[in-house]
Formats: C-alpha cells, structure tokens, sequence
C-alpha cells in the first residue's frame, strides 16, 4: 500500500511552493477583505464614520465577492495540498489556476474600484445592465468578465485532479468510495477520505460552475445587446444554483484539513466507513438540489420545488451533525490532544460548521423565510459557516504547515480572539435579522444604529485575532519547511 | 415571531456548543482504547439520527401542512397591486381597514426587488420578491391600525435603501 501510494503520489518538492503562494496572497486579502466588513459594519452603525451610498455597495460588492474567491482559492489550497498525498497533481497547472486568478481579481477589482460597479457579487440579472448611471456597461463586462475567468481557473485545476483521481482510482464514483458504500468491493479503511470529499467536490463543483459560466455568458450577451433578455426567474435559478454550490464547495474543501490533521493530534485514525461513505454520496446530491431554498419568496416557482427546498435544508445539515462533526468530537474526546492554534482552530471551524447549521435551518423554513429573508439574518448564519467554519480550518492549515501548530502563547490569545469577535459578530447579525433589519442597506435607521456599531467592533477583534496568527505565519512562510501529516 | 425564531435558535445553538465544550473539557487523560470511545460513541450517533430523522419528520409536517404560500386562501380579499421600479413602489391603494384581508399583486418594472410589508412594530410581517416579467402573490390580512412602511429587501442599486412606501390602516367604519 505504502509503495503504491508513494507511486502515485505527488513528488513531495513539488507539494509546497505553489501552496505558499495561495496561503500568502489568501491570508493577506482575508486581513484586507475583513477591513473592508468593519469598515461596512461601521458606516451602518453611522457614529464611528460615514461614507455615501455609492462607496458603500461598491464596498459590499468587494467584500462579497472577494471573500467567496478568496475562501474558494484558499479552500483549493486545503484540498490540493492533501490530495496531492495520493494522486499525482501538475503544479504548473496549480500555478496556472493561480494565475489566472489573479487575472480575474484584476477585473472584478478593477470594475469596482475604477468602474464603481456595485451590484453585487451576485450579479443579480437584469441589474448590471440597469444601474441608473452608476457605473458604465464596461464595467459590468469587466466584472462579469472576470467571474467568468476565475471560474475557467477553477475548472483547468478541476481538470487534472479529476484525470489525476481516474488515473489512480479508476472513475470518479470509486474515489467517492460508491462500490464500497454498494457492497461491490470490500470495504477499505485506507481508502482516504480526502479523496473521497475531492471526488464530491468535483462533481458538484464542475456543475456549479458549468450554470455560473452559462448565466455569466447570458449576462454578457444581454450587457452587449439589450434585445436579448432571457427570462429573470431562469437566471435567478443558474446564479443560485452556482452561488450556492461554490460556496458549499469551498467548505467541503476546508475540512480535508481537519480530516487530515486532526488525526495527527489525537493520534487516533479518521478512516472511512459505510455511514461516512452514505453521507458524502447525500450531501453529493443534495448540494446540488438544494438551492431553491435561496428561492422561496418566488412564487411564481412551483410550489414542489419551495418544498424540496425546504426539506433539503434540513437533511443537509443531517451528514455534518452525525458524521463529520459527531467523528471529530470522537476524536477529540478523551484523547489527550495538544491544544495549540493548530488545533485550537481546527476544532473551533468544525463548531463554526455545525453550529451554523441551526440559523440556516430554520431560515429554510418557509414559514419563518417570510419574515427573515433578505434580513440580516442571512449573512448571520453564513458567517458563522464561513467566518466560525471555513477560515479557521484554513488558519489552522496554515498554522500547522508552517509552523506545526506552535504559535506560542501569542497565537493561542489570537485564536481567542478571533473566536470572540466571529462569535459576536455573527449574534449581532442574528439579532439584527430577528429585529427585521435589512441586508444589504447602505443607511441604517437609528434604532438600528447600534447593531451595526457591535458588529463593527466584533469585526475589529475578528481582524486583531486574525493578524495575531497569520502574521507569524507570513513572517515565516517563505523560508518554513511545510510539516508533512 | 421573530423573537420566538431567534430565542429557538440560540436554545439549539447553545446544545451544540455545549457537546463541543463538553468534549474539549474532556479531552485529556488519554483513553490508548479508541475502541472503547467509539463503541459507546456510535450507539449515541445511531440515536442521534434517529433523533434528527424522527425531528424532521414532525418538523416538516407541522410546518408545511397546510401549504404556507398557498394565495388566495381567504375568500374574496381585495387585490392590490404593486410595481416595484428604481427606487419607488407604485401601489394602486395605499390604505386598508383593520380585519381586512387584501391580496398584493407584486411585479416590477425593472430590476429584482423586494416587497416587504413592515407593521407598525416595525417588524416584517410578510414578504414576496418583485421580478420582472412575474406576478407574485401575497395575502396579508391587517390586524393593528396604524402605519405599515413597505421596503425592498432586494438590493437594487445606488439608493436601494431608500425606496420605501407606506400603507395607512384604520379601524372599519
């Protein structure tokens, strides 16, 4: 077994140094990206600083969609790094994918800043096109444009971990583990559950971003000639569909990391197992069809798939409760593990994951989505999946590849804080949501003022604990010998 | 019904926080027998699903039976129509009668939008997207007097928070 995988694993120099460069430029934009939230927080709580409406949503635009393709690269990171343990990844195709990236950051960055485009990282059809005067068409293209890049970037390193898994594993459905889970082949406990969650990844993530290259296109066509205007609920379908699988790709990308190096510290096996295998082919299929839940104010759609929306946010949080979360505690539990950042923020973005299970559930309701939707609740559950889950399971990777977790007393008071602050940000947002409060709205009424002066300063303890562990981190990346798990 | 919502979740939220405070409590002495932790662990997780299937069922049930967004349940409301556009609400009557139920016909001339119906309490009472091209449905039936503000919950653009309307209700003659 040890032969084979040496065989087909990536050759451990060129393992590192394109995952620097992701950790690196991801770490320093995260800091960046939660100035811009604080600064948001802020202008909402209106006694700390002001700015017009016009600098606000061009603000909101770039802190949405810079922290999805943020977390989505940094996420890549997480999954590329491990899978590269088993199968025989191309780091120029890694670098690529980077670059690429870059390219379109330039766009997107480009078309806010420079072209004051500020609709959204949702893109919302028909509002690039509609924007009143307040940015131009090429703005919008740019934008648009530049989606469309980063999205080419994620499918050309799709590429080569799908050929590079077939290669090893046959098909994609064997790295799923599907004949083990049917009883065609004996179970193996080897069988890594980092090529299990890459080979999900794979298929829900090539299909999201699939139906965000067809809607990107439309959108683009309709920016060019106005006379072709597809149907508004059909492109609200595709930008859900894609929005909502992106994002839930990057979180089953994140914790490959705790899957991977958890273990190391408990010094007990995450090995695979049928229920684990069930509940990875689950949240397969039901990330893909669970997006109507974004969409259960529309009407005008058939009531089955408001329903099917409904009912399929309840049992995607079923996997991550039993499986994913239950197994780690296992794990933890009487194991003697070292608390260090490493762990310290490993463990707490799989509380952060499960935990936020609770707000999107309910929100899933449709009952309660009536007085909730589009309230600051929304972004209230999703920070604490993203916030709570997705970047302390990347900061706990980085911490222990650069520095096997030891950040000394320093790093341990930084992950307390950053618990802290997300903590209190993502209740203040909750709060904000029960009181009805808006999302998105550039101007608070003032009973809802000091909301978003909490929120601002939770935020601010989220960018202190941040720097506290990643600057130690970036202090050493460049010359750090990446610890092996 | 907010506040209801918001306390449930903090409730669930906190039973979460409390296994996993649990466990990190107890996370040392070392037991060397991971055997004797998970035989005892998997007999949990086994009710644990149970538990979230059996949940969900009832959940489920009691949530969507009858149908929440089935319009058109009261009989005979009075249709109000609504049009939403950058950045104002066109609404074809702007006051109503306590008790009286009335059925909004949402649409929008432009960009998504969304029509959200505030009470006087300010809090949301009901909420229905505007999308071009479709009619959405929404029966409300006003129980307080008072000032209902209408707000879009879609963003918009540049002055998407300050496109609001307002509702007048009173008491019935």
């Amino acid at each position: 077994m040890a032969t084979q995988q040496t065989e087909y694993a990536t050759p451990e120099t060129e393992r590192t140094p394109v995952v620097k460069l992701y950790l690196a430029i991801g770490l320093v934009v995260f800091a960046g990206l939660m100035l811009v939230g604080v600064l948001m927080r802020a202008a909402q709580g209106a006694s700390l600083i002001g700015f017009g409406p016009d600098l606000f949503y061009q603000l909101m635009t770039l802190h949405g969609a810079g922290m999805v393709g943020t977390a989505g690269l940094a996420a890549l990171a997480v999954n590329w790094y491990f899978l590269s343990r088993y199968v025989r990844l191309n780091q120029r195709v890694f670098l690529a994918t980077l670059i690429l990236s870059l390219l379109a950051v330039a766009m997107i960055v480009g078309s806010i800043l420079i072209g004051k485009f500020a609709a959204g990282w949702t893109f919302l059809y028909p509002l690039p096109a509609q924007s009143l005067g307040q940015w131009s068409t090429g703005a919008a293209l740019f934008f648009v444009g530049g989606l469309l890049v980063l999205g080419v970037a994620f499918l050309l390193v799709y590429l080569d971990m799908g050929l590079a898994i077939v290669r090893r594993y046959g098909n994609i459905a064997r790295a799923l583990g599907l004949p083990m889970l049917f009883g065609r082949e004996p179970l193996d406990p080897a069988h890594p559950p980092t090529v299990v969650a890459s080979a999900m990844v794979l298929i829900v993530n090539v299909a999201g971003i699939a139906a965000g290259a067809v809607v990107l296109v439309m959108t683009m066509l309709h920016l060019v000639y106005p006379a072709l205007a597809p149907d508004a609920l059909l492109m609200k379908n595709l930008i859900y569909f894609f929005g909502h699988v992106f994002i839930n790709a990057t979180i089953y990308s994140g914790v490959i990391a705790v899957y991977e190096i958890l273990p190391v510290y408990a010094r007990r096996p995450w090995g695979v197992s049928r229920p684990f295998l069930a509940a990875w082919l689950a949240v397969t299929l039901m990330v893909l069809a669970v997006y109507p839940h974004h969409l259960l104010m529309d009407f005008a759609l058939p009531a089955w798939m408001a329903v099917m929306g409904q009912i399929l946010s309840y049992t995607s949080g079923i996997p991550v409760l039993v499986v994913t979360a239950f197994t780690g505690l296992m794990l933890i539990y009487r194991s003697g593990i070292r608390w260090d950042a490493a762990s310290s923020l490993l463990v707490l973005g799989l509380f952060g994951w499960a935990v936020g299970i609770v707000p999107a559930v309910i929100d899933g309701m449709i009952h309660v989505n009536l007085v909730m939707h589009n309230t600051q609740w929304v972004p209230g559950h999703f920070h604490f999946y993203l916030l709570l889950g997705l970047l302390p399971m990347v900061l706990g990777f980085a911490s222990y590849l650069c520095s096997n977790g030891e950040q000394g007393r320093t790093g341990r008071l930084g992950v307390s804080v950053y618990a802290v602050g997300g903590i209190l940000l993502s209740l203040s947002f909750l709060v904000s949501g029960a009181l009805s409060v808006p999302r998105r709205f550039a101007v608070h009424e003032e009973a809802w003022q000091w909301l978003g002066d909490v929120g601002a300063l939770s935020g601010g303890l989220v960018l202190i604990g941040t720097l506290m562990i990643a600057l130690p981190i970036l202090m050493r990346l460049p010359r750090a010998q990446l610890a092996g798990t | 019904m907010q506040t209801s919502v918001l306390l449930i979740s903090l409730l669930l939220m906190a039973l979460v926080a409390a296994a996993f405070g649990f466990v990190v409590v107890r996370s040392g002495p070392r037991e060397d027998d991971y055997s004797a932790v998970t035989s005892g662990g998997y007999l949990i997780r086994r009710w644990w699903f149970l538990f979230l299937c059996a949940a969900g069922v009832l959940v489920t049930a009691w949530s969507l039976i009858p149908f929440p967004l089935q319009a058109g349940l009261v009989g005979a409301p009075r249709a109000i129509d609504v049009e939403g556009r950058q950045w104002s609400w066109d609404i074809s009557s702007r006051t109503a009668q306590v008790g009286e139920s009335v059925l909004f016909r949402v649409t929008s001339a432009d960009v998504n939008h969304g029509f959200a119906l505030y009470g006087p309490d300010d809090q949301i009472l009901a909420q229905t997207q505007a999308m071009p091209g479709y009619v959405n449905e929404l029966d409300v039936t006003f129980e307080q007097p008072g000032r209902y503000r209408v707000l879009c919950l879609e963003y918009c653009g540049l002055a998407h928070h300050a496109m609001m309307a307002e509702i007048t209700v009173t008491e019935g003659p």
